[in-house]
């Protein structure tokens, strides 16, 4: 939602990134303030995926330009664990699974490495188990997933709310979701976007990157904005999200080649 | 080293055999060994079985049996006790220590020297049939010395839940022990055995094991080994399995200890429809080496086998593994896999592994391969986006790397225990009670 006084949290300043040489990302721009949630979509390839682990610090990324404030500060100094203490949350398209390790202990682990850096109270296993069920029942999740091992064996939908369900546990002021529908049936995106609807507020900000309008039926976005080839050419209200279903993205490439044509 | 030298290394093992047994059958097996000792030499790098395996060091000490049992605390014991278990037998220094051992399981747990008359005929049948030495010095070496050690009989369809703990606990510096091990698996009968070499100090000595499984028909046995001997030590173990009909042999071994370790398991599958399931993690640093040599060999039709061996190697450590499946003529529709992945978390660290599939058969289905590498980048960034420390992200991964083979031994409080102590090697994050650093 838009508040009259919001405060910026993220500004990205012509972000030029690489991967193994290419560059993906060509002169992007974003502000977002606080309360607010943002769609970015477009095509495949146009660069909303490589937007999102940069941000968080991916390692295979390298920014060859431009600037990015998070809260007033340069993110792009920070480690990727800076990042995430610092609040930015990046909820994976692909969780990673660790056979070996139970959710609980890992959920616990990043909670409190996340409370320690805020000064806040650690919690001990059993608090910590009392705290996460709450959060839990907030995605309709199975307590059981406490007992098995991280996001082994999890269904797709599973996967995306321990995504949200670390979101909810580390409190994020701005939480990146990239690709958070994709792989969900109609049940499971309607409990992950609740899940997520539930946590923001307006003091944090949301970054739905998405293909497909669908789950913006659940989470309505303030702004959608349409990327391609490594940067942002249209943003709107959530009434764009309706064309691009409609039109597909074509029509925007179009607009912006014609548009540069005008201003020749 | 010259061949000559080696030959006089194993004459000079040798000294301080056992007393001769009433049974003839017995004194003619370890004659027969003696036989293979003397014609046999200590293996070298020029031995396609030890290629990457320099036993040299062994070679400049000297080892002898212990001469009677090494009094030790009870408190000495319990710090290896498995709560579960329904028998024990401890060995200290590679005799049997009758004061520490137990038996509740309410069949034959016994020290194989006294069973050995007890049960003439079910041993003499097993016994030495499965672990040959005629090519191997130290399965010889062991036969030649054949006295203390473990005879576990299950009878047929008893199911035995809880574990029988056989506790290997080394005490004196250049002792040389030789247990040996028989487990028989009556027809429908069920079982978990827990090898466990343990010690309690760090000098050089040499434990030279030998364990042999029959599993007759729908016998299910679940074997634990557990090798965390000393920082000098050498150990050598050679396991021989033989499975009857719709057998199933599940094995974990854990390798952390000693300075040289070799562990030879062979699994045959002898009759139709066995199964096996054989898990190893070897987790090794500083100057270690870990050598394990296994063989699946699907002799009948109808097997199925698996195999997961994992080996974490810091330091200038060096890891072994050489896995063949063999899968003869006529042993159609044999499933079998089989996978190694390596972990190396220093420059110096090495593994050298060696997956080998031999089919002769034309209706199988067969699957092995081999990873060797560092930690997946985006397994270790995951972590990160999550506020944990480049380190902490590491030393958990490298945790949960070796914990998925911890996390199969069917034993609660033993698989507890491995778990700690592989997260306090690999310097895990005490989970969930870590500071960011």
């Amino acid at each position: 939602m838009i508040y009259q006084d919001s405060k910026t949290l993220l500004a990205v300043r012509k972000l030029h990134a690489t991967v193994n040489g290419i560059e993906i990302l060509k002169g992007m721009d974003l502000t977002v303030k606080s309360g607010e949630v943002h769609a970015i979509m477009g095509p495949n390839g146009s660069g909303k995926s490589t937007f999102a682990k940069v941000l968080a610090g991916h390692p295979a990324y390298e920014v060859s330009g431009g600037e990015v404030a998070f809260e007033g500060n340069n993110l792009l100094e920070l480690k990727p664990e800076a990042r995430a203490r610092a609040g930015v949350f990046l909820g994976f398209q692909y969780p990673i699974e660790i056979p070996g390790v139970a959710n609980s202990q890992f959920l616990r682990l990043a909670y409190n490495t996340v409370q320690a850096e805020r000064g806040k109270d650690e919690l001990d296993p059993l608090e910590f188990d009392d705290f996460v069920r709450e959060k839990m029942k907030l995605l309709e999740m199975n307590p059981d997933f406490l007992d098995r091992s991280v996001n082994e064996g999890f269904s797709g939908g599973e996967k995306k709310r321990n995504e949200i369900l670390q979101m909810a546990l580390l409190e994020p002021k701005l939480a990146i979701l990239d690709e958070t529908d994709s792989g969900l049936d109609i049940d499971a995106l309607r409990i992950v976007a609740g899940g997520v609807n539930q946590l923001a507020n307006k003091d944090n900000a949301i970054v739905l990157v998405t293909h497909y309008q669908r789950l913006l039926n659940y989470i309505v976005p303030d702004y959608v904005h349409v990327m391609e080839s490594g940067r942002i050419v249209k943003t709107g209200g959530k009434e764009l999200a309706l064309e691009l279903e409609a039109r597909g993205y074509d029509w925007v490439g179009a607009e912006v080649k014609a548009n540069a044509r005008v201003s020749l | 080293m010259n061949t000559a030298s080696t030959t006089g290394y194993l004459d000079s093992l040798l000294q301080g055999q056992p007393a001769a047994s009433p049974l003839t059958w017995l004194n003619q097996l370890r004659a027969n060994a003696v036989d293979r000792v003397g014609a046999l030499t200590v293996p070298t790098t020029r031995d396609e079985d030890w290629r990457f395996t320099d036993i040299s060091p062994l070679t400049k000490l000297s080892f002898q049996p212990a001469q009677g049992a090494a009094q030790i605390a009870p408190a000495d014991v319990e710090q290896w006790s498995i709560p579960e278990a329904s028998a024990r037998l401890v060995f200290v220094d590679g005799i049997y220590a009758p004061e520490h051992s137990f038996n509740r399981a309410g069949l034959t747990v016994e020290n194989l020297a006294a069973g050995v008359s007890a049960h003439d005929a079910a041993v003499r049948a097993q016994l030495g049939r499965h672990a040959v030495f005629e090519r191997n010095a130290f399965a010889a070496l062991n036969t030649a010395f054949l006295h203390d050690g473990a005879l576990i009989i299950v009878p047929r369809d008893t199911k035995l839940a809880a574990p029988v703990h056989l506790l290997f606990i080394a005490t004196r510096k250049h002792a040389a022990s030789y247990p040996r091990c028989l487990v028989i698996a009556e027809p429908g009968s069920a079982a978990t055995v827990v090898e466990d070499f343990v010690a309690l100090q760090n000098e050089a000595y040499f434990t030279n094991a030998v364990t042999e499984m029959a599993l007759a028909g729908n016998a299910e046995v679940h074997h634990v080994r557990v090798q965390r001997d000393g920082a000098e030590a050498f150990h050598f173990a050679n396991c021989a399995v033989s499975l009857a009909q719709a057998s199933r042999y599940h094995s974990v071994s854990v390798a952390l200890g000693a300075r040289i370790s070799r562990h030879n398991l062979n699994v045959l599958l002898a009759a139709e429809g066995a199964e096996c399931s054989i898990d190893a993690l070897a987790l090794i640093g500083g100057q270690q080496l870990a050598d394990t040599h296994t063989l699946i060999d699907h002799a009948t039709p109808q097997g199925t086998s698996r195999q997961l061996h994992k080996c974490i190697v810091d330091g200038a450590a060096r890891a072994v593994f050489n896995g063949n499946i063999m899968v003869r003529a006529g042993a159609q529709r044999t499933d079998s896999s089989q996978s190694s992945r390596n972990l190396l978390l220093s420059g110096k660290a090495r593994v050298d592994t060696k997956p080998q599939l031999e089919i002769f058969a034309d209706d199988v289905k067969c699957a092995h391969g081999a990873t060797v590498g560092q930690l997946d980048v985006d397994e270790v960034f995951y972590l990160k986006s999550r506020g944990l420390s480049d380190s902490a992200a590491r030393n958990l991964l490298t945790y949960a790397f070796g914990a998925e083979v911890i996390e199969r031994i069917p034993v609660a409080s033993l698989r507890k225990r491995l778990e700690q102590t592989v997260m306090a090697q690999t310097q895990a994050p005490a989970l969930g009670a870590v500071r960011p650093s």
